[in-house]
């Protein structure tokens, strides 16, 4: 078993659709607030977990440190993120960079989604757009997006 | 994840993709990606190693500086040998009458509690299973690796939300074996190839497709290239 070979079952599916790339100029760095937002199927203890083929999100609480993983695909090593949380969500990193001035602010909130979805559609017209007005509502100028 | 990329940046955010796909980063072409050559699940690249997350960060945000999209590569990558496994002692047997999967999985409650705390419960048992039910799950795929069919044998979930909680519980008691950050996969290999959880697993899917059950019931129960 090697990495390799997992990744060669999955890297000729088909792309998102979109006519256009999107593209927003975020203010300084220095001056922005920063959030993750994963596939990793995030979410608390006490939220629903993910089921296959959800597309909904959670809302990720920051001052917290209790996100448990509910990707339900086997393949992916999961053993790092048990050791060390900053593999996928790097809420440590960006407070060092918000301390040492180089992020403006680390959101209050962040974001998972499930990914590993055979339908986007969903995920294009509401539960997307929905996640992303919410945490643009919360300040968020810049997101770091992170897969599993 | 591409998809949310292109939905959030057209919300007003300037958002940055991490990839460990070349393929799909390339093809899905997020407003500012960068591919990170690094194993599945480790999208920071190197756990407990808080100097090479910044790195990643840093190659990150340099993106925000590109007038327009990008995506573009890591400078450094982090191969798989496809062979390196943990080296965790097993319980040795404590009940002779007890399937050695179930005696071997009530021997690794202790470090599982242990390994528990250390990861805050992140990949624990939970999902479906109770930590405390993981062995009654394990019956149930050594009936179907003996030959009971697949939706009688009492799995307690979906077949692959199970497997998952019992590879958790397995994973979750490795941690507290082992005094450094585990190499990607590693520990999932001595799940799959050192245990006798694992090998009833796998024995159990094989089984499962000879019954020809449901292509997602059985290949799920582990990674695809098993």
């Amino acid at each position: 078993m090697a990495d390799s070979d997992i990744k060669a079952l999955t890297e000729n599916l088909p792309p998102p659709d979109f006519e256009n790339t999107a593209f927003t100029t975020p203010p300084p760095l220095a001056n922005a607030t920063v959030a993750v937002v994963t596939t990793a199927s995030l979410h608390h203890p006490d939220q629903d977990d993910f089921d296959p083929g959800d597309t909904t999100y959670r809302v990720l609480d920051g001052t917290r440190r209790d996100y448990v993983l509910g990707h339900w695909s086997p393949n992916f090593d999961d053993t790092g993120y048990a050791y060390d949380m900053n593999t996928v969500i790097p809420l440590d990193r960006l407070d060092e960079l918000a301390a040492r001035g180089v992020i403006g602010a680390v959101s209050d909130h962040h974001m998972a989604y499930a990914g590993n979805q055979f339908d986007l559609s969903t995920i294009k017209m509401d539960s997307g757009p929905a996640g992303a007005k919410w945490l643009r509502d919360q300040g968020v100028d810049i997101v770091l997006l992170t897969p599993v | 994840m591409s998809t949310l990329a292109h939905v959030f940046e057209a919300a007003g955010m300037a958002t940055i993709a991490l990839g460990s796909i070349r393929k799909q980063i390339e093809s899905a072409a997020p407003p500012r990606g960068l591919w990170c050559d690094f194993p599945l699940g480790r999208p920071l690249g190197k756990p407990g190693d808080p100097e090479f997350q910044h790195r990643v960060l840093d190659a990150a945000f340099a993106l925000l500086d590109s007038p327009e999209p990008l995506v573009t590569e890591f400078d450094e990558s982090i191969p798989d040998d496809g062979e390196e496994m943990l080296a965790c002692p097993l319980p040795p047997r404590h009940d002779p009458d007890a399937h050695p999967a179930i005696d071997e999985a009530r021997g690794l409650r202790t470090a599982y509690d242990r390994g528990l705390e250390m990861s805050n419960g992140r990949i624990a048992a939970g999902r479906v299973v109770q930590a405390d039910d993981i062995p009654a799950a394990i019956e149930a795929f050594i009936r179907i690796a003996d030959g009971t069919p697949w939706d009688e044998a009492g799995i307690p979930g979906l077949p692959m939300r199970v497997s998952q909680d019992i590879r958790g519980y397995y994973e979750t008691a490795a941690l507290a074996m082992v005094d450094h950050a585990p190499p990607a996969w590693a520990g999932t290999r001595w799940f799959l190839d050192a245990t006798e959880t694992g090998k009833v697993l796998l024995a159990a899917r094989k089984e499962m497709e000879r019954q020809e059950a449901p292509q997602p019931m059985w290949f799920y129960l582990t990674p695809g290239d098993r």
